[in-house]
């Protein structure tokens, strides 16, 4: 690099040979923040895989074969995602056009401050609010009762369908206004052209909104699966933590918390870790494949 | 504005506007039920509870300790505000002012602690917390919160500060101002309205972060959520009003600063972060 700058630039001190690179007394600033992320989540995250790599027992990747031989562990990520897919799925599909008409609505901070709620109150309170109002003597069975659709209290809590209500009662919204803030961020004048030239409603969306919307939307899916596949406090509150919604964080949780097994927990977190991002990457993979742009219409 | 009229479009727009009813009302009256059963003497096969009572709050108030939970969840809370302020404002003013080799990768850095769900990291964090010896500790908890906070304020002010034209700083310094001087008396007023609503959001999802405070907190240094999350765990030892007092006392003490910020930012901030602002600027 020296060999080739121009002989002017050798002149400088070292001092304003790093101002011109944009490094100064300002720069400097980030370095307490960089240096603290570093110490508390990247050095945690690599000490944790090489933990995972050094068992209590056996040999480099014994843990990983533990967790792989074993249905018990490997059902986990069976399960993660029989909870987290569908929720993710359907918070989507209905966020979509409920954004489209909320984007509609001159007062819409009402209903978004009424839907920030479940996201503010956290999993713990929703789960604790879930097993009274789904409970066998909870308002939602008895109102079902009352208009005669079903005979006897429904079976909501501590199985399948506790933790998937919670799941949906604190993953739509979050995905809901996360899809709002990129359906308001298209430019309203994209879909009156469109319907000046004649397209229909669904013409508009199919060939106007919905490319626009796909890198938005991708986003929204990634974070919202990301969150709903961390599921935890509610799996084990309102769910049958031992069968049926036995989610990988409950397993990585016991390894550490209840067998001291801190090694085998580093492995069953860098493997949740690992499906994530697996899961992003296809989802990212699939979105460059579509449209990437403006979204703010006119010139440009 | 264009508007539908065929009765597929009307019908359509009904059917959205159900889901949206169902929704809420599904999701108020699980939070109604909490609040009633919490003032309810005694609350079996019927709509609403025999009699109205207030001595759960003095039982759960007894019970859970919840004088020392509040001053513990407190103390962590705003440590955890003052530090993020801290870190986080200096570390956009940064990254808003100055193009260095880097950038990209140091942007990375901030953005996947928000990205990566606190599970995920939160056991390898709480194992190296407690080799340390701070785990289970007030400082493990503040550390442990921080992660996520620190690269949000940082996301939330980095837009904020770009929109103050440097001009001013740099007339500031013709006038002698010095670095101190320029903070105290130009950058802070501009920059407060954005601080002030990056903290809330702050103060907002610490008292609610449940898994990071839950992996790393002792005995004595459990916050509000995750002494909620034991009592409803253990529940069968305490009467359920008991512990939907509990929970009232936690909801009001979330819903107080949400509304506060809500004051200052718009709903969907809080779940969008930087992006509202970005094209607000």
């Amino acid at each position: 690099m020296a060999v080739s700058s121009p002989p002017v630039y050798n002149r400088l001190s070292l001092r304003q040979r790093l101002a011109l690179r944009g490094i100064d007394g300002v720069t400097i600033l980030v370095l307490p923040a960089v240096l603290f992320l570093l110490a508390v989540f990247v050095y945690p995250f690599i000490y944790g895989l090489v933990l995972s790599f050094t068992p209590k027992e056996g040999g480099m990747f014994a843990n990983y074969q533990k967790f792989f031989s074993d249905p018990f562990l490997y059902d986990t990520i069976l399960t993660t995602l029989w909870l987290a897919v569908p929720v993710t799925v359907i918070s989507i599909a209905l966020a979509l056009p409920i954004a489209f008409r909320v984007r509609l609505m001159t007062r819409q901070r009402l209903l978004t401050t009424i839907l920030v709620l479940p996201v503010t109150l956290g999993t713990v309170l929703v789960a604790e609010g879930l097993l009274n109002y789904l409970g066998p003597q909870g308002w939602f069975s008895r109102t079902l009762m009352l208009l005669g659709m079903i005979d006897r209290p429904l079976k909501l809590t501590n199985n399948y369908w506790g933790v998937f209500s919670s799941l949906i009662i604190t993953g739509f919204p979050f995905t809901f206004l996360l899809t709002l803030s990129y359906v308001t961020g298209i430019d309203p004048a994209l879909e009156q052209a469109a319907a000046t030239h004649g397209a229909k409603s669904w013409q508009r969306f199919r060939f106007v909104l919905l490319p626009l919307l796909i890198p938005g939307l991708a986003i929204a899916f990634c974070l919202s699966f990301v969150q709903a596949f961390a599921v935890f406090p509610s799996a084990v509150l309102l769910g049958a933590p031992a069968g049926p919604t036995r989610v990988i964080s409950i397993a990585a949780y016991q390894a550490a918390f209840e067998q001291y097994d801190y090694s085998m927990a580093s492995a069953i977190a860098m493997i949740m870790a690992t499906v994530q991002l697996t899961i992003v990457v296809a989802i990212l993979a699939i979105r460059n494949l579509f449209y990437r742009g403006s979204t703010a219409g006119g010139k440009g | 504005m264009i508007r539908d009229t065929t009765i597929g479009a009307k019908l359509w727009i009904t059917a959205v506007w159900v889901i949206v009813a169902f929704f809420i009302i599904n999701l108020l009256a699980m939070i109604a039920t909490v609040v009633i059963s919490s003032f309810g003497t005694r609350w079996l096969g019927t709509w609403l509870p025999a009699g109205w009572t207030t001595k759960w709050y003095f039982t759960a108030w007894a019970e859970f300790q919840l004088s020392d939970v509040l001053i513990v969840t407190f103390q962590i809370v705003f440590t955890v505000v003052a530090l993020s302020g801290l870190l986080g404002v200096t570390a956009a003013y940064a990254l808003a002012r100055r193009e260095f080799p880097g950038k990209k990768l140091i942007m990375l850095l901030f953005l996947l602690p928000l990205l990566v769900p606190p599970i995920t990291f939160g056991i390898p964090l709480a194992t190296v917390l407690y080799q340390a010896g701070v785990g289970g500790t007030f400082w493990g908890v503040v550390l442990a919160n921080l992660v996520p906070t620190v690269p949000f304020v940082i996301l939330v002010m980095i837009p904020f500060i770009e929109q103050i034209d440097p001009k001013v700083e740099a007339a500031a310094r013709v006038f002698g101002a010095g670095t101190f001087r320029l903070f105290l008396h130009v950058l802070m007023p501009m920059l407060l309205p954005g601080i002030l609503a990056a903290l809330l959001l702050v103060l907002v999802r610490t008292v609610a972060m449940f898994e990071l405070t839950f992996l790393t907190a002792g005995p004595t240094s459990q916050t509000l959520v995750v002494a909620l999350y034991y009592s409803v765990f253990a529940s069968g030892v305490r009467a359920v009003q008991s512990i939907d007092a509990m929970a009232v006392v936690y909801m009001v003490t979330t819903l107080v600063w949400l509304l506060i910020a809500l004051r200052f930012v718009n709903p969907t901030q809080i779940v969008a972060r930087a992006k509202q602002q970005q094209s607000a600027a």
